[in-house]
């Protein structure tokens, strides 16, 4: 018995569909979800693995097809039938693209909006926040110059991810500014003037990294909180989000910002609130008791050098903790 | 290199047959554009081998978690380099320069280019460009990678930049002469009865690459004379530390940088669109439907610059206008990969090397434009924006796209190039070496970016350890590769068995005069006699096994 192929063309269609929507909720290639915002993104990924796994196995499977198909048959030395194009055919593949793809930009749209994206307060870019006294003073300078000290104002515009639609506009529970420097993460809670060498956060807190660096490009990344932004010198950039599983997490530099960039890597503890304020506690304590000296070193460092004390310890020299002062 | 003018002026030879040439033609400067694009095709190739060595010790360092191969000293460098050579001394020159000098004049019946010295100059800016960029690898290379970005790059060691920026400077001004060219020989030098909709869509592909070369290179030029000054005269225009801006910077750049993509892949588009054809024995399937999406992606191409900016700063609105005019390029490219597979759907397949590299390339450019899709959507892209996802998906799209592409191109014009046919199942073992070891080399990568491994780092995480293991087998197989094809290549040209005019009794012009062409290119003016892809029409005189050459003497007789 033959079977029909347009009843062939519907089962394939069907196991498409099917196995489709199977991988794009089931690929596992996403690492773990640990604020919230991070499930956002990833219903867009799977919603796009699901049409990018449908679309790969109809070209990739008629691309098989005819190899195995139309192959030219021993012998036969003719031409395929002169077939052109086919309006409707044309018509059909360039309409679907454009709702795919229409459906997709407001999807996201819809994504980042939620996640902050489009908060006015830092969706803006206010520009650099150094500029050039002078119109001469540009061309002076030199690259052996301190690096500039930053304004900073409060309630600046910065550039990034923001508050999402509901907090927008009310300070976030926990601010922390992070300075990325050449090969180490710095961490500074304004409130209460502790300074770290990894991210400590509470969960279910609304936090608001304002960040900035002090030499070049970095950029600050968390896989699991699927959010990453440049630091970039003479710029305030933000990221705020709401972790919500406590665990530790990798802080990854994500630019490339020289010899040591890829050991240039930090974490994030996501505590609960009360290990939090724990934590907090025995910060400003033992800073009180002055212990908080983190290795105070000559700035005649080497790369090498900075990495050795990064990885040891605290690779935090004075005039950067003068700098980091200054942002307060 | 005092030649200078831009009269177009052949000389006029007295060798009627490029079996006359002397060999020594091919080292000097030359005007015959079939010569200039030997010599592209040459040299491209050699710094293909050298950046892909390039790729290979960073797979190997990337075996294992730790800096223990080249270290936190030359991985950056390496780096550096290795894009660069692949993009701007590979993939563009072989791509643009090598084949559009080839196949240009032949395809539309033309004796040579318009401007044949500027053409021979263009060339030979090329290898100083390639030079200084070696002597950098001896001195102190570049090490803030293919972008460059300041304040990075003008913080880590002035030589090495400085090679870097005359480097591209120079490779710039060569594609822009080239451009030039490649536009007025289009629209000038077609023979008498070609209209713009009778050309062969590799010309449509030239056109809109041309474009795109014209509008976006001199801004790239302007940034890296700015950068330049930043670097050595302690301006600051991108320097930060004087109040310059670092972002200004990224939009000049990747205003270039983006269209040089299209620039990399629509000559490729338009190989592929030239090969399948006549190994499916089928016309082209909506002709106009793929010239037009050419210029489509040419214009959309100019407008999607920021999307390398999404983590950068860059505001909300911003980042929102141009996801939707990125996301909208899947349209036209949509168009061209369907269209691409209804050409070779019922056809009579001849699955030979060249139609295995050409059905390669859909399919692994498939995968690169998907991945693009994605990464257009600014959520997602703030997630994989700077790690192996993305190169997964440039590689799937550079390598996967334009370098299957320019096999294909390559077992597919040898023949018309050298007068001899290529052995066809050496071409077959290169293939599938190529297609496991790509998959294997950059599949994995997605997967990798996803969980957390960021791009441009010497050392990494060793959870990731077993797929970056994965990773580098693929590229080892992918280096061995290129062993059976350069074999093949050398010998085949030298002693393989000699080629007709049309082995594969294809329709466009360059097949209607002898392999390799005599140096004016037609002994007699060639006539068209038939569309570019008009296969299946001559169905009934095909089964009488008429040559195209009677078929020429007939169309010839009745007019
Ligand atoms: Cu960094
Ligand atoms: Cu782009």
């Amino acid at each position: 018995m033959k079977i029909p192929s347009a009843i062939i063309t519907l089962l394939a269609g069907v196991a498409i569909t099917l196995i489709s929507l199977w991988y794009g909720q089931n690929n596992g290639w996403m690492p773990v979800a640990a604020s919230q915002e991070a499930p956002l993104v990833d219903g867009l990924f799977n919603t796009m693995m699901t049409i990018a796994t449908a679309l790969f196995l109809i070209v990739e499977g008629a691309i098989v097809i005819a190899i195995v198909r139309f192959r030219q048959k021993t012998g036969d030395n003719t031409d395929g039938p002169a077939i052109e194009g086919n309006l409707p055919l044309e018509i059909l593949w360039t309409g679907i693209p454009v709702v795919i793809v229409l459906g997709l930009s407001i999807y996201s749209f819809e994504v980042y909006n939620t996640m902050g994206g489009l908060d006015p307060m830092a969706s803006g870019d206010p520009g650099i926040q150094q500029v050039a006294a002078k119109p001469g003073a540009a061309i002076a300078a030199t690259l052996d110059e301190p690096a500039p000290k930053m304004t900073h104002m409060h309630n600046h515009m910065a550039l990034g991810v923001g508050a999402s639609p509901g907090t927008q506009g009310k300070p976030a529970d926990v601010e922390v500014k992070v300075t990325g420097l050449q090969f180490a993460w710095l961490f500074n809670y304004p409130a209460s003037g502790v300074i770290s060498g990894e991210l400590h956060v509470p969960a279910g807190k609304e936090v608001q990294l304002d960040i900035t660096a002090q030499d070049v490009l970095h950029a600050f990344w968390v896989p699991q909180f699927r959010l990453k932004q440049d630091a970039i010198p003479g710029r305030t950039s933000q990221l705020r989000f709401r972790p919500n599983l406590p665990g530790t997490y990798p802080i990854i530099c994500a630019e490339l910002c020289g010899s040591y960039h890829g050991a240039m890597q930090s974490q994030v503890i996501v505590h609960t609130p009360e290990e939090y304020d724990a934590w907090l506690q025995s910060q400003i304590a033992s800073k009180n008791a002055g212990e908080n000296t983190v290795a105070m070193v000559s700035s005649e460092l080497s790369d090498r050098d900075r990495l050795a004390l990064r990885t040891a310890d605290l690779g935090i020299t004075e005039d950067i903790l003068a700098q980091v002062h200054s942002h307060q | 290199m005092s030649a200078t003018s831009l009269e177009p002026k052949t000389e006029p030879h007295k060798s009627p047959a490029t079996e006359d040439r002397p060999w020594t033609d091919y080292f000097t400067f030359q005007t015959d554009h079939k010569v200039i694009a030997i010599q592209y095709f040459v040299i491209s190739f050699v710094f293909y081998l050298i950046g892909g060595a390039m790729a290979t010790a960073m797979r190997g360092e990337l075996a294992t978690p730790n800096p223990d191969l080249l270290g936190y000293d030359n991985y950056n460098g390496v780096l550096t380099l290795h894009g660069t050579i692949m993009i701007f001394l590979w993939i563009v020159p072989a791509g643009t320069g090598a084949f559009a000098n080839y196949l240009l004049p032949l395809m539309i019946g033309a004796k040579d280019m318009a401007f044949p010295r500027l053409n021979a100059l263009a060339f030979w800016i090329l290898p100083p460009a390639g030079v200084m960029l070696i002597v950098s690898l001896v001195t102190e290379t570049p090490q803030a990678g293919w972008t460059s970005y300041p304040p990075l790059s003008v913080t880590s060691g002035q030589l090495g930049e400085m090679l870097w920026i005359l480097s591209l400077l120079l490779v710039g001004t060569s594609s822009i002469l080239g451009a030039i060219n490649f536009i007025t020989t289009i629209i000038n030098m077609r023979i008498k009865d070609m209209t713009l909709f009778d050309m062969p869509l590799y010309c449509w592909a030239m056109l809109a690459t041309s474009i795109l070369v014209l509008v976006s290179t001199p801004v790239l030029a302007g940034a890296l004379i700015l950068l330049s000054f930043d670097l050595i005269a302690g301006t600051a225009f991108f320097n930060p530390t004087g109040g310059g801006d670092p972002i200004v910077y990224q939009h000049l750049f990747w205003f270039y940088s983006h269209p040089a993509v299209y620039i990399m892949i629509l000559p490729i588009f338009g190989l592929v669109s030239d090969i399948l054809p006549v190994h499916a024995r089928k016309p082209i399937f909506g002709y106009r439907a793929i010239a037009y999406s050419s210029l489509a992606i040419c214009f959309l191409g100019l407008v999607v610059w920021a999307h390398h900016m999404f983590t950068s700063g860059t505001p909300g609105w911003l980042r929102m206008f141009f996801m939707i005019a990125t996301m909208a390029i899947a349209v036209p490219t949509g168009i061209k990969v369907f269209s691409w597979v209804a050409t070779i759907w019922g056809g009579k397949i001849r699955l030979n090397s060249a139609m295995l590299f050409a059905i390669g390339f859909i399919s692994f450019f498939l995968v690169g434009g998907l991945s693009g899709v994605m990464v257009a959507s600014v959520p997602f892209d703030i997630h994989v924006h700077d790690t192996y996802f993305i190169v997964a998906h440039f590689h799937y799209v550079l390598f996967g796209g334009s370098v299957t592409g320019i096999y294909a191109g390559l077992y597919h014009w040898f023949p018309k190039m050298t007068g001899r046919m290529m052995n066809d199942t050496w071409g077959k073992v290169h293939f599938v070496l190529h297609f496991v070891g790509f998959n294997l080399c950059f599949f994995p990568m997605h997967i990798l970016g996803l969980q957390g491994m960021p791009r441009r780092v010497v050392q990494y995480n060793p959870e990731f350890a077993t797929l970056n293991m994965v990773c580098t087998v693929g590229s080892v197989l992918l280096a061995i590769s290129t062993i059976p094809f350069l074999i093949n290549a050398v010998w085949s040209w030298l002693y393989g068995p000699k080629a007709s005019a049309n082995p594969w009794k294809a329709l466009t012009l360059e097949w209607q005069t002898a392999s390799p062409p005599p140096i004016e290119n037609f002994d007699e003016e060639p006539v068209l006699w038939s569309g570019p892809y008009e296969y299946g029409i001559d169905f009934d005189r095909e089964a009488d096994e008429l040559s195209v050459r009677d078929l020429l003497a007939e169309v010839k007789a009745e007019m």
